[in-house]
């Protein structure tokens, strides 16, 4: 167990690494998220509501978590890195799982920039928010590391993992945006609990079978 | 294996059968309902029509399952076929839903019905798995990748319906609750002959399907085997 682990940490770590020396996603995606919020700002009319504006942040999050999904194989599939991950003596879901690391890791950066910027533009926001955000992001790594290692292997690429992963992705919009709006945020924060456990223990399972043959 | 069965033709009877008795019966005997009148009968179709959709879509995870199972790779086509019929019903439901919604309340869509929001999910969702299959190479790895996809739709369907349910106040008649089905026998009956009916018509079109496709990947081996 502890031997997972460790690949687990170790694979995690190479990726967060590469991304410190070579600042490849980052920095695109805090970038994307700003200006996603500006361009939401002119695209509203001056007298909507508040409400309005916290169901475009949540649009703003999917799309930037989509921005760092189609960068997360990116140098696996360059550089054939895929075969070697698959051929170690690992469990394969260990690679979903680390890759999912880093890529919740990414998230919670660009949102730590996005929430306080909407809250600077538009209007406050609360701890349910917050929770809600934090639990809609394990979801959206859970399921778009492994939607991101399908569309990797296909010859579409970026275009497919749009298709695949909004589908997916509108449960965890009704229960955050729920979460954000509504006077009685608990239910839709265990619905999006839900979706984690659900999905987690889903993709955990099926991993292996989307790297190899 | 062989590519001629009988399956195919006796369900494509059974279903000229049920459905012409289902439509006979939902025209011809059962009464009017009491709230929506004659319009109410479009509901021979579209109940049956949808609860066909979503067996397709678990016939085809299940087929799904047994792919990555067995690693048999005769399953990847059973399961994209169910799924491509379930993708067909499924408009089908989206269209009669639509019909039914305009003349029940006057428009042709509503968000708050939660039926037809979650077959739009749905679809949206395995028109996906057609990019996802068109745009990978043939072979084992696509077919582990659709196996898993049709896995997720199926884990989707309560996953979305608990969504829909969750955001919206719907309209949407609810017939069959834990008390049995609230309506009256004639009605029940009428709604079980259409529902076999098109049951048979899926598993017809089902292997029919099935038979072109199987022939399509011979014909590409003997071409292969020939050049």
């Amino acid at each position: 167990m502890s031997a997972y682990f460790g690949d687990v940490a170790a694979l995690a770590r190479k990726d967060l690494l590469l991304e410190l020396r070579a600042r490849d996603t980052v920095p695109a995606m805090l970038l994307f998220v700003v200006s996603a919020l500006v361009v939401f700002r002119f695209s509203l009319p001056t007298e909507a509501s508040d409400l309005a504006a916290t169901g475009l942040l949540w649009i703003a999050v999917v799309f930037t978590a989509l921005l760092g999904l189609t960068r997360a194989f990116a140098a696996e599939r360059d550089q054939r890195l895929l075969d070697g991950l698959v051929l170690a003596p690992c469990d394969r879901s260990a690679i979903w799982l680390a890759k999912g690391t880093s890529v919740l890791a990414f998230l919670v950066l660009a949102e730590a920039i996005a929430l306080p910027a909407f809250a600077l533009f538009f209007s406050p926001i609360g701890w349910e928010t917050v929770a809600a955000f934090a639990l809609a992001d394990l979801g959206i790594a859970a399921v778009g590391t492994l939607l991101a290692a399908m569309a990797a292997a296909s010859r579409a690429r970026e275009l497919l993992l749009p298709l695949l992963f909004l589908p997916l992705v509108i449960p965890i919009v009704v229960g955050g945006v729920g979460a954000s709006v509504e006077p009685d945020p608990g239910r839709y924060l265990a619905f999006l609990g839900l979706y984690d456990l659900v999905f987690a223990i889903l993709a955990w399972a099926s991993f292996e079978y989307v790297v190899t043959e | 294996m062989s590519l001629r069965n009988s399956a195919g033709p006796a369900a494509a009877l059974g279903a000229f059968a049920l459905l012409l008795g289902g439509i006979a019966l939902a025209f011809l005997w059962v009464p009017n309902d009491a709230d929506q009148g004659f319009s109410q009968r479009i509901f021979y179709i579209h109940v049956p029509v949808a609860l066909t959709a979503y067996a397709c879509f678990g016939w085809g995870a299940w087929k799904a399952l047994r792919l990555l199972w067995t690693r048999e790779q005769r399953y990847d086509l059973e399961s994209y076929t169910a799924i491509h019929m379930g993708v067909i019903f499924g408009v089908l439901t989206l269209v009669t839903g639509s019909i039914w919604a305009r003349i029940s309340w006057g428009v042709w869509w509503s968000w708050s019905e939660q039926q037809l929001v979650l077959f739009l999910v749905l679809f949206l969702f395995y028109s996906a798995y057609f990019m996802l299959r068109y745009s990978t190479d043939p072979g084992p790895r696509r077919a582990n990748m659709s196996a898993v996809y049709a896995l997720f739709g199926v884990v989707l369907i309560p996953v979305s319906f608990l969504a829909i349910r969750l955001a919206k106040n719907f309209i949407h008649p609810v017939v069959f609750t834990r008390d049995g089905p609230q309506m009256e026998g004639t009605m029940f009956l009428t709604f079980c002959v259409c529902l076999a009916g098109v049951l048979a018509l899926a598993t017809a079109l089902y292997q029919t399907e099935l038979a072109g496709k199987r022939l399509d990947v011979k014909l590409r081996e003997l071409r292969e085997s020939l050049s």
